[in-house]
């Protein structure tokens, strides 16, 4: 049966054609078919009102946690890809920190036969690259790259050992795909839950330098340089880090990062809560130590944020990637100190991330880009463009619309957001994936 | 019994979580009643019915004697009842979490809880989720307001005010939450506050310029790494507990190395001012922070300090129970 569905009056913005213009779109079995002004309607064809909307391709996130298998209570391929669609998502690569690791090939085909049957997106997998992710011994990469991973990663943790590291960059050189690493030296963060700064000093919380992260971001970089690896820096978050990778890139190093809406939009003064907002004399109330605002690469400061969104629009970021990071209730319920680290982020991500277009310190264009055409280049793949024969994954939006985040109506079951009761301007209409509408809003 | 009779200062005074939360007024309020409060504990017979049919949880998930003792007196005075529970994070051996905890405390409807916890923010975290009055008897590295509500007693009823008064503390300022609300305390009263450390025992990039206000409490500090400069004409100095992990941990070469640096000796206070006074919020390492010849010497107040202890939390366990600071009815 042949699905036809045709999108009206919307603007398109395909960052992968640098096409920028107004025109409805034909989508016939999974596939654009025709893209050009006034296109009439076909009877048997749904018709999508895109008029005053925007029209781009479906969103990419290179990095998030979808706890299936092993966690099913913070999170699962169904919730996790339904949160997905209704962020505008429809590509996620999960990342392997699962129980059991996602090391071998059973766990990697395991996934993919849930997402065939549960997932209304396209599921791309990453795997570990050392067993266990315990940072001993290096997976069996060959095996997984054959399963269909599309990059390795011990996220979660760093892959400390610096010999791992380069043997690591070495192997999967040879099968073409990236590593992707999270850049913390333990030793520097050890027993730390935020950054360290004036606002960790005010609540005696133990913090994080920002050089845990920058030691070995260097490292990491000169390692890439030595064996002609691809090192994937995930989610970075302080200038110094940005400055490293700039500067390997003009050596023409193959480093590549991302970064995260929240590292691009909060500072670590989310965590001193609503007091210290309201009350002049700088005093903080039982809101504080806000437990939703504990994430790791912890939120920096705002000088960082500023320069974050420099480096997406130098090209020093390559793009931009959630981390989405669900938990149940009670990994959140408790002190500071306790509290998992990671925030629910597929849902606000484009709310949130719409603020910069909003504040003028983007443009819209540079920002889908770097959701979309952006990751898709990265991992080599064709995941979606407003262009004939493309699979139709589209995102409609509304940059206009404000609306209120409103956690208990996630579909994520991680409802663990320091956004939620915030406006955002900004809204997912509807997604599209293989041209079908997977999410519409209700209005 | 008589009316008690109020003035009031502040309405709504339930919890108390830090320093940070009471104005000036709040503070001299405080320490007006504190002086009433000495008195009682003074008599022959130390019981007012004040607080008679209150009920006082004291949840101490660290070890402490003065603290968790001083709470107990300064209750029973009151006449209130004072349960005690000590337990340790790791005795969450049953699983149960602090949420869980603090749910069934308040279900036996006490109407002040106060809260020992090694993690900073823990008092918060119950004030946020539970209707009880939660007073903070030390939480982690964070705060331990009731120790800077004695302090500020003790300075002002040996030196007669608190304002331009030097007040220098000296040590382990990083990992000290009585270094941390005495700061609050001291700049809200008008007191110069000078921080004396080594490098690694004071992050000075977390004070200071750093914060974008200039008025933060937390930007109005001297920061000096040099005690002789730091001890130079100074009014009260106020050594801290200097954990002997710090050796193992990295921070201090070792503990005679500390003791010859920031040690208080006799030959360090003489470049204090003559009439200054010593205090220290304990337990103390003799011969670590302080010679024994400065802690029980002339000028030591330490003493004092544990019996003014006892009278500010009776204090403040009257005013969190009545909701405001008011001035307490104490005839027996």
């Amino acid at each position: 049966m042949s699905t036809e569905i045709l999108i009206k009056g919307g603007s398109i913005i395909d960052p992968g054609t640098r096409s920028n213009s107004k025109a409805d779109i034909a989508i016939k079995n999974g596939l654009i078919e025709r893209v050009e002004p006034n296109i009439n309607i076909n009877p048997s064809a749904k018709v999508v009102d895109a008029n005053n909307l925007i029209v781009c391709p479906g969103f990419v996130d290179l990095h998030c946690h979808l706890r299936e298998p092993g966690e099913e209570h913070k999170e699962t391929i169904k919730t996790g890809s339904e949160a997905a669609a209704a962020g505008g998502f429809t590509t996620v690569c999960a990342m392997p920190n699962t129980v059991p690791t996602t090391d071998n090939r059973a766990v990697v085909d395991y996934i993919k036969s849930r997402a065939a049957l549960e997932s209304k997106i396209e599921i791309l997998v990453i795997g570990a690259v050392t067993k266990g992710s315990l940072g001993k011994e290096l997976s069996e990469m060959g095996e997984l790259a054959e399963a269909g991973v599309i990059a390795f990663s011990d996220d979660g943790n760093p892959v400390y050992d610096a010999n791992i590291m380069r043997q690591a960059l070495e192997y999967s050189s040879d099968i073409g795909l990236p590593i992707i690493n999270h850049c913390e030296v333990p030793e520097l963060a050890n027993g730390a839950s935020m950054n360290e700064s004036w606002v960790s000093n005010i609540l005696g919380l133990k913090g994080m330098p920002k050089s845990a992260e920058e030691v070995m971001v260097a490292r990491d970089i000169s390692l890439a340089k030595l064996t002609d690896g691809h090192v994937h820096i995930a989610h970075i978050s302080s200038s110094g880090t940005l400055d490293l990778i700039r500067q390997g890139k003009e050596m023409g190093i193959n480093v590549t990062c991302e970064v995260t809406p929240h590292h691009l939009t909060l500072t670590d003064e989310a965590i001193l809560g609503r007091g210290s907002k309201i009350h002049s004399d700088f005093s903080i109330d039982e809101t504080a130590y806000d437990t939703r605002a504990k994430v790791n690469p912890p939120l920096r400061q705002m000088q960082d944020t500023l320069n974050l969104v420099e480096g997406l629009k130098d090209g020093t970021i390559d793009i931009i990637a959630t981390d989405h990071a669900p938990h149940s209730a009670v990994d959140k319920i408790c002190t500071f100190n306790e509290a998992a680290f990671g925030i629910s982020v597929l849902e606000t991500a484009f709310g949130s991330l719409m603020s910069l277009v909003h504040n003028e310190q983007i443009e819209l264009g540079i920002l889908i880009e770097k959701l979309t055409s952006a990751p898709a280049k990265l991992l080599n793949m064709d995941l979606g463009s407003v262009s004939i024969g493309s699979p139709a994954n589209l995102t409609i939006f509304d940059p206009n619309k404000e609306w209120t985040v409103n956690a208990e109506t996630f579909k994520s079951k991680g409802k663990n957001t320091p956004l939620d009761s915030l406006l955002m301007k900004g809204q997912i209409s509807k997604t599209i994936y293989g041209g079908k509408v997977i999410f519409e809003q209700q209005t | 019994m008589k009316e008690l009779i109020s003035k009031q200062m502040r309405s709504n005074f339930k919890h108390l979580l830090d320093i940070d939360n009471l104005t000036s007024n709040d503070i001299s309020k405080l320490l007006e009643n504190s002086s009433v409060m000495l008195e009682v504990i003074n008599r022959d017979i130390k019981k007012v019915p004040t607080l008679r049919g209150k009920t006082i949880i004291t949840l101490f998930y660290e070890s402490s004697t003065r603290t968790r003792v001083s709470f107990e007196q300064a209750g029973k005075i009151l006449s209130a009842d004072v349960i005690n529970i000590t337990t340790s994070t790791s005795s969450t051996q049953k699983g149960e979490s602090l949420y869980d905890t603090a749910l069934t405390l308040q279900a036996m409807k006490p109407d002040i809880l106060v809260i020992r916890h090694p993690h900073s923010g823990a008092p918060h975290f119950l004030a946020n989720h539970i209707e009880t009055s939660v007073i903070n008897a030390g939480d982690g590295t964070h705060a331990h307001p009731t120790q800077t509500l004695l302090d500020l007693f003790t300075i002002k009823k040996q030196l007669g005010s608190i304002e331009n008064k030097k007040v220098t503390i000296v040590g382990d300022i990083r990992y000290s939450r009585v270094a941390r609300s005495n700061i609050w305390g001291l700049v809200k009263m008008g007191a110069n506050v000078t921080l004396c450390a080594p490098s690694t025992l004071i992050h000075k990039k977390t004070f200071g310029p750093c914060i974008e206000s200039e008025n933060h409490p937390f930007n109005m500090v001297q920061i000096e790494s040099d005690l002789l400069k730091a001890i130079n004409g100074a009014d009260v100095i106020m050594p801290l507990r200097l954990q002997k992990e710090r050796q193992t941990h990295g921070h201090l070469p070792t503990l005679r190395e500390y003791s010859r640096r920031y040690g208080i000796s006799n030959s360090k206070m003489a470049h204090a001012n003559p009439e200054a006074i010593v205090m220290h919020p304990g337990p103390m390492n003799e011969g670590v922070e302080i010679d024994p010849d400065v802690a029980h010497g002339r000028q030591s107040v330490i003493e004092d300090q544990v019996t003014n202890g006892v009278a500010i939390r009776m204090a403040l366990l009257h005013s969190i129970s009545s909701g405001n600071i008011m001035t307490p009815e104490t005839s027996n």
